[in-house]
């Protein structure tokens, strides 16, 4: 079977079991095993055959004979020119979309669009299994849009989730039996008990893998909204699964406020995208009720006759310039000569610029989604405080997969998003990665520095994407998807071992913990990327250096924006730092605390399996096989069209040069960010040697030296504080405003209505008590007195009986006489 | 008067005097107050309206001095008896056994169904 029909299949069941088992354990969950221990069975078997179908997947992919598009390796710069269609480097492809005031680059435009003849569109299957909703322009479907990247992605999450739920079902032991939740106040004292929520957990575990590989399937953006929210209910479940505790539910409730808030801009961007394009559709469709085929986003953006050029589309220039369609419109035309007119003035008010603010609002706002759910900045502040949830969750969830969605989803939008939005996105991801990793060098809790570790891992991912680094951004998506799990799991390992999140009570944790110590650190040599260079790495080593190589590239090309460049190599020295600082305080050294250390022990065996499998990627997910096999060359094939060559634009935010990816693999650029990451991890961990390993500068000493600095980081830049101040108490403001406007205003008026109700209603049964409760008693009693007075004549005496029949003889006779006189008389 | 009407025995004369026996029945109902007293008046009124009977199926009040069957009067009279006879055998008993409860044959005394 094809591809393009064996694909959608396989991916399709694959995406529905977690689906099905979350069904079954949602009805049968409680009686599934010994306390619902059987649930662990099913969802680990659902995830696992899930896992089977994408591997199937990706080799049928890989076997379908893909051409591998300039693969851009190391080493054959040469072969890379050669194949861009004698594209010389430094040659700027400038785009359609520009203001007047760049009208010679127009020329340039034409004169060089001619070169990209060949330049096709990458691989992609599409099409939709079921339609929603049709009415009108609008579509909504339930379909798939297949590339690369939606196979590495389905093997990449199932891969870490199988682990996790093998993991998971260790570490949620407790919860197979009555939990007593020392965390929980009560008011009457004594601790807190409950049933366990085991099958729950995997429940809840079963539905989020469902809605995740539904965002990575998805074929349409209202699609990918759909499974966003529901991805987002998941997190809200997860994080909130130690309900019963005030942290927990609050976290719970924070993730999906905030997450709300990033939903709404996405909302607009879907708004703007659908108001000027009709479709939300990714790839081109076929409209089931018509038969027509309808142009996908990236068609529209994208146009295939235009050579893949990004351009404003023909239905938001149209949308924007409804003014001067209505001149036209005013001198009556017929519909067909308006059609044409419009079409004909097109491309003059494209070049006007008609349209280019509802691209850049599109862009925007589907990025404000991504901001949200990957916790960039000013939205970051859910994902430390959801560690509240059972580490399991926070390795899946809330650093492999969920927060991966937002980087997921601007890396498929990508062709869409101008050199603006772009430039937003990686200001944005610089000013992520950078707050975040100088937070986590001064947190104590374990999961909270790996949690501000991950904000900002997704900052540089965000980064990447926005210098042009769209391969550099999703590699680094995938890599930081193993590593980071393997850390969360590490951390759980520790935690679990220690009943403590803090690191300042363990130490030499290694003795006692040999495979999680190990494993671990595999882990925080991947983070850092650490590796030999040029020669070979751990699986971070690849994808940190193709961001730094892309923003150094991206700095010189655009030098007012070099700052982004210092962020990321500032950052990579902090992220070496904090990391060891990690590593150094848990296993590292001299235990801390004597009572901790004497009941740590290694974890059992279902839980360090899980690690080494998640190790050993954390090493091999970066590496190229012969033959070009491996992640990079994959994500390559996908590669969106148009985006390979280096584009130059006079948008709304100035000048803006978005070089092409495979520039950053020259020399210069090349070899001074390799030895730039490597001199920043290396003095980091050096950094982080002296002041935990061999205590030459004793940290206390230095936290001293910088206080105002030490606090501002302790109290996380004091963002919590301000959003505090800012949002959180204006709106208890207004709500208690509003409630007192309830409780005085509306309830009084209830109140009052009530009390006249409750007037009339006694009138009411005064009424029915005296008037007609009183006739029918008084019948009643009149009937009853008149028996007492008959009864008297009653009196048994026959006399007197005899007297009266003898009375009543004559009286009848003579009343008869008297009134029937006449008839007597005739 | 009296003389009156004995001049011609009528019809008129036999109903007079099964009114007196009627009201002397009724009478000795009233106010008798020994049970056999009030059967007595009982058989007075019944014989009292015998009486009428036979006086009605008289030929007199023939108009072509025939009575359509000749013994109607008569035959009613002959049912009343044995009726009378049958409910004074009836009322016997019942006084009777009154006695037997009550010591007594004073109908005053018969008072138990008062209301």
């Amino acid at each position: 079977m094809a591809a393009a029909q064996l694909l959608p299949i396989l991916l399709g069941i694959a995406w529905l079991i977690p689906l099905a088992s979350f069904v079954a354990i949602l009805f049968f969950g409680p009686r599934m095993g010994g306390h619902g221990k059987g649930a662990a069975a099913v969802a680990t078997s659902a995830i696992g055959a899930s896992l089977f179908l994408s591997l199937i997947a990706l080799v049928s992919w890989t076997l379908a004979g893909h051409p591998v598009r300039s693969g851009h390796h190391d080493g054959d710069h040469a072969a890379v020119h050669a194949s861009d269609a004698g594209q010389s480097p430094g040659v700027f492809r400038p785009v359609a979309y520009r203001s007047p005031a760049n009208n010679d680059a127009a020329g340039d435009a034409s004169s060089h669009s001619g070169d990209h003849g060949e330049s096709s569109a990458p691989i992609a299957y599409s099409g939709d299994w079921y339609t929603l909703y049709s009415g009108g322009a609008l579509r909504l479907s339930i379909g798939w849009y297949i590339d690369s990247i939606t196979v590495l992605m389905f093997v990449v999450v199932t891969f870490i989730a199988t682990c996790i739920h093998v993991y998971a079902a260790g570490y949620m032991h407790d919860e197979l039996h009555d939990v007593t939740d020392s965390e929980v106040q009560l008011n009457e004292g004594g601790s807190f008990c409950r049933a366990g929520r085991f099958h729950r957990f995997f429940q809840a575990l079963s539905l989020f893998c469902f809605s995740m590989l539904g965002i990575v399937i998805a074929g349409n953006l209202a699609m990918v909204f759909i499974f966003w929210e529901l991805v987002g209910i998941c997190s809200w479940f997860l994080i909130g699964f130690y309900f019963e505790r005030h942290s927990a539910s609050t976290a719970a409730n924070k993730a999906f406020i905030v997450n709300r808030v990033g939903d709404f801009g996405m909302l607009i961007g879907l708004m703007a995208l659908w108001g000027g394009l009709g479709t939300l559709h990714f790839g081109d469709s076929v409209n089931p009720s018509t038969g027509e085929t309808q142009s996908g986003l990236f068609e529209l953006v994208r146009p295939a006759k235009g050579h893949y050029v990004q351009q404003v589309p023909d239905g938001m220039v149209a949308f924007s310039a409804a003014d001067q369609i209505g001149k036209i419109a005013a001198a009556q035309p017929t519909a067909s000569e308006l059609h044409r007119e419009v079409a004909s003035a097109l491309p003059e008010w494209r070049e006007q610029g008609y349209g280019k603010w509802l691209l850049f609002v599109a862009g925007i706002g589907i990025f404000c989604g991504c901001v949200g759910k990957s916790a960039q900045v000013p939205l970051f502040v859910w994902l430390p405080d959801a560690m509240e949830g059972p580490t399991p969750v926070s390795a899946l969830v809330h650093s492999a997969t969920m927060v991966a969605a937002g980087v997921y989803l601007v890396g498929r939008f990508f062709p869409v998003l101008t050199p603006d939005v772009l430039l937003v996105i990686a200001y944005t991801g610089g000013l992520t990665l950078f707050i975040a990793a100088t937070i986590a060098v001064t947190a104590t809790d374990i999961k909270r520095v790996l949690a501000y570790s991950t904000v900002s891992q997704l900052g540089y991912m965000m980064l990447a994407l926005g210098v042009g680094g769209w391969v550099a951004g999703l590699f680094h998506l995938i890599t930081h998807a193993f590593f980071k799990s393997l850390l969360f799991l590490c951390s759980g390992s520790v935690i679990h071992a220690c009943h403590t999140n803090d690191m300042r009570k363990m130490g030499g944790l290694l003795k006692v913990m040999p495979y999680t110590g190990w494993t671990m650190l595999i882990g925080c040599l991947a983070i850092i990327g650490a590796g030999v260079p040029f020669v070979v790495g751990f699986s971070g080593y690849y994808s940190k250096d193709a961001i730094l190589a892309q923003a150094l590239l991206f700095s010189r090309t655009n030098p007012q924006h070099s700052i982004l460049y210092v962020a990321v190599a500032g950052g990579a020295f902090i992220t070496a730092f904090y990391m060891f600082r990690l590593w150094f305080m848990t296993f590292a050294g001299s235990p801390r605390d004597e009572h901790v250390f004497k009941h740590a022990h290694e974890s059992p065996r279902v839980m360090t399996a899980p690690l080494v499998a998640l190790a050993i990627f954390a090493v091999v997910a970066g590496w190229t096989l012969p033959g070009g096999l491996g992640v990079k060359g994959l994500l390559e094939q996908s590669r969106p069209a148009g985006t390979a060559y280096t584009t130059t634009t006079m948008g709304i935010l100035g000048n803006i040069t978005v070089p092409a990816e495979h520039e950053s693999h020259a020399g210069a650029i090349h070899v001074t960010a390799t030895l730039t990451a490597f001199a920043t991890a290396l003095a980091g961990v050096l950094l982080a040697a002296v002041m935990y390993f061999k205590p030459l500068i004793s940290p206390v000493a230095v936290a001293h030296a910088a206080r105002p600095i030490y606090t501002f980081l302790v109290h996380r830049w004091y963002v919590d504080e301000l959003y505090h101040a800012v949002f959180v108490l204006p709106t208890l403001w207004v709500a208690r405003f509003i409630s007192a406007i309830d409780t005085q205003v509306i309830d009084r008026f209830i109140h009052s209505l009530a009390w006249i109700a409750k007037r009339i209603a006694s009138i009411d049964a005064w009424f029915d008590r005296v008037v007609v409760d009183g006739i029918v008693n008084l019948a009643g009693r009149a009937t009853w007195k008149a028996g007492l007075e008959l009864k008297r004549m009653q009196t048994g005496s026959l006399r007197q009986y005899v007297m009266f029949i003898v009375v009543g003889t004559v009286a009848i006779f003579v009343l008869a006489t008297l009134l029937f006189r006449t008839s007597f008389a005739g | 008067m009296i003389f009156a009407l004995l001049g011609v025995a009528s019809v008129s004369h036999y109903l007079v005097v099964g009114a007196i026996l009627f009201s002397c029945g009724v009478v000795c109902m009233a106010v008798k107050r020994n049970a056999l007293g009030v059967l007595m008046g009982i058989e007075l009124v019944l014989n009292g309206a015998n009486l009428n009977f036979v006086a009605f199926g008289s030929n007199y009040l023939a108009a072509d001095g025939r009575s359509p069957l000749g013994l109607d009067g008569e035959v009613v009279a002959l049912f009343v008896i044995l009726l009378a006879a049958a409910e004074a055998a009836v009322a016997l008993a019942i006084t009777l056994n009154f006695y037997n409860n009550h010591a007594t044959v004073d109908v005053d005394r018969a008072d138990d169904l008062h209301g």
